[in-house]
């Protein structure tokens, strides 16, 4: 009985621990300077509309939004299209060139972001592609292509390969048993995947930080730290931006909660 | 039957990005560690091994390297503790337990700068919530600069670390109990075990793959974090929290040193290999079967 209470007391500081801070951004931007300095976790008092307002009146924010939403959904598209093609193939041909295409690939899992940083930067800049949010999709993709290929290659082996088979003894092309037996079989895997792609891409600070300058091709992690800048002395904004940029990724894990702990859950298990 | 013909014009496309925007470009770096390229000048010469030996003796590099173990040992044995306590509260598929998991892997899905943003402010000596909430407590003498005082700083934002990404690990936790088949539970207790001998000779054991992958995946993650640190601290105060991927891009774009960056960057990915083959060799020792 006494332990009963002490794990429910256990769940319930941890539960405290997570809603706190997130409680506190939100209360946050909705309080007047005055009324956040006084009373941080009281509720607003008076309630106001000024920290939204205000900040998409100084701010482009729309842009930061519509840049985030391009680069993101790219990215993501490209990935699933290239990567799932080359997981099939991989799963498909077999033998000692699946074997040695897969490991291509998972070779490019050890090296982190922070590695291949510089060369992609100078890269790039030769390349004059720095500041564009085009050459920014095509290099996400590329960097995120040993971690795709590796999920879906693992989602591709369970297929079953006597469908395909029976498939391909009627007449089907490749193509054909990809888009119409193999891709249609492994949906849910795509759709654990792909989750686990937009989180990463829509939140990545690093490579959007190396390729993009100008203001108006900014994503929303980048505009958040130039607002931590900006805002050094107007907290209850910059907490409305941490709120507003939150918003579509916290409105979209509630709708799609499955596919996200599938996704993150089985991109952690890269190692 | 298969067509190979087919088959490789589905591997070209990806390849073709991928050799050209990720693998050429990771052996260039290679080759620039061997250069004193400043990054933007047309020139350069090359300077053999000495990009390597000024890293390894340079104090801020040192300095980082120590930074790093002792940010990943904090989250690792922090993070590993937490998410599993929580599995094991959590592991039934009650209705309220459904929804404390999908709260607690919530703060996942923030970015890191949001986090940072958030925690920033939470860790604020003057105004944050911290050192109010310990004042309006009266433990006034608790409040501390968590990340201003370079005592301390590192262990604030490995902190904020297992905050952002316990509840995920959690998760990892909770698929492995619910794969340990009932009967063994129930033979244990037919065997008349407490609830601490059940866990000792039945979970624990059974929950080791689970464990594996959660610290596998914690080391690596934290022995490469970084954007927390730039976001909250930027590797201050006095390189107090600087690590070695803040160090690599403040050499490269605080001081224009880019074949020395890349050097330590090189330096870098053989601490993470040689961390990556370690958890491998233990991934595959653990494996058990029932």
């Amino acid at each position: 009985m006494v332990f009963k209470w002490f794990n429910r007391l256990i769940l319930l500081v941890y539960a405290l621990l997570i809603l706190v801070p997130l409680y506190f951004v939100f209360v946050s931007s909705f309080k007047t300077s005055s009324n956040f300095f006084t009373s941080p976790f009281s509720w607003p008092d008076p309630f106001t509309w000024d920290n939204v307002t205000g900040l998409f009146r100084n701010q482009p924010m729309w842009q930061y939004f519509g840049n985030s939403m391009i680069v993101t959904l790219g990215t993501v598209a490209i990935e699933l299209l290239l990567s799932s093609m080359i997981a099939y193939a991989i799963v498909r041909w077999g033998g000692s060139v699946g074997k040695i295409v897969f490991a291509l690939f998972v070779a490019g899992l050890i090296v982190p972001s922070q590695v291949s940083m510089l060369p992609i930067y100078s890269l790039t800049r030769t390349l004059g592609w720095s500041d564009s949010l085009t050459g920014l999709i095509i290099v996400s993709a590329a960097m995120l292509m040993p971690v795709s290929v590796f999920m879906l290659t693992g989602f591709m082996r369970m297929l079953n390969s006597e469908i395909l088979e029976a498939g391909s003894m009627d007449g089907a092309n490749e193509w054909r048993l990809f888009t119409r037996i193999a891709l249609p079989l492994a949906a849910p895997s795509l759709a654990a995947t792909a989750t686990f792609l937009l989180v990463m891409v829509w939140n990545d600070l690093l490579i959007p930080m190396l390729m993009l300058t100008s203001k108006s091709k900014l994503t929303l992690p980048l505009a958040l730290m130039q607002f931590r800048g900006e805002y050094v002395t107007n907290y209850p904004m910059m907490l409305t931006g941490v709120l507003v940029t939150a918003i579509p990724m916290i409105v979209l894990f509630l709708l799609l909660q499955r596919y996200f702990v599938a996704g993150l859950t089985a991109g952690s298990l890269k190692g | 039957m298969k067509n190979r013909l087919q088959l490789s014009l589905f591997l070209l496309p990806g390849l073709l990005l991928y050799v050209g925007l990720f693998v050429f470009p990771t052996l260039t770096g290679l080759f620039y560690s061997f250069t004193d390229w400043d990054g933007v000048s047309p020139s350069y010469a090359f300077v053999g091994l000495d990009n390597y030996k000024d890293s390894l003796s340079s104090i801020v590099f040192r300095k980082a390297f120590g930074n790093n173990v002792e940010f990943m040992l904090t989250v690792v044995i922090a993070q590993t503790f937490i998410s599993l306590v929580l599995a094991l509260l959590l592991v039934r598929n009650t209705k309220t337990k459904v929804v404390l998991r999908a709260l607690y892997f919530l703060p996942a899905i923030l970015s890191s700068v949001s986090v940072g943003l958030i925690w920033a402010f939470m860790y604020d000596p003057s105004i944050g919530l911290i050192n109010y909430g310990l004042n309006e407590a009266g433990m006034s003498s608790m409040a501390r600069n968590w990340i201003g005082d370079p005592k301390i700083a590192i262990f604030s934002i490995a902190a904020v670390q297992v905050w952002a990404h316990a509840g995920q690990m959690m998760i990892v936790f909770i698929a492995g109990l619910q794969g340990i088949p009932a009967e063994l539970y129930e033979a244990a207790r037919m065997d008349g075990g407490g609830k601490w001998q059940v866990f000792r000779t039945v979970t624990w054991p059974l929950l080791a793959p689970s464990a594996t992958i959660v610290v596998a995946y914690t080391t690596i993650q934290s022995f490469k974090a970084f954007d927390l640190i730039f976001t909250m601290t930027d590797g201050g105060p006095n390189y107090a929290t600087e690590i070695l991927t803040t160090y690599i891009y403040h050499t490269a774009f605080g001081s224009y040193s880019f074949g020395l960056a890349s050097a330590g960057s090189m330096i870098f990915l053989v601490l993470l290999a040689l961390l990556t083959l370690l958890q491998f060799k233990a991934l595959r020792a653990d494996r058990v079967s029932y």
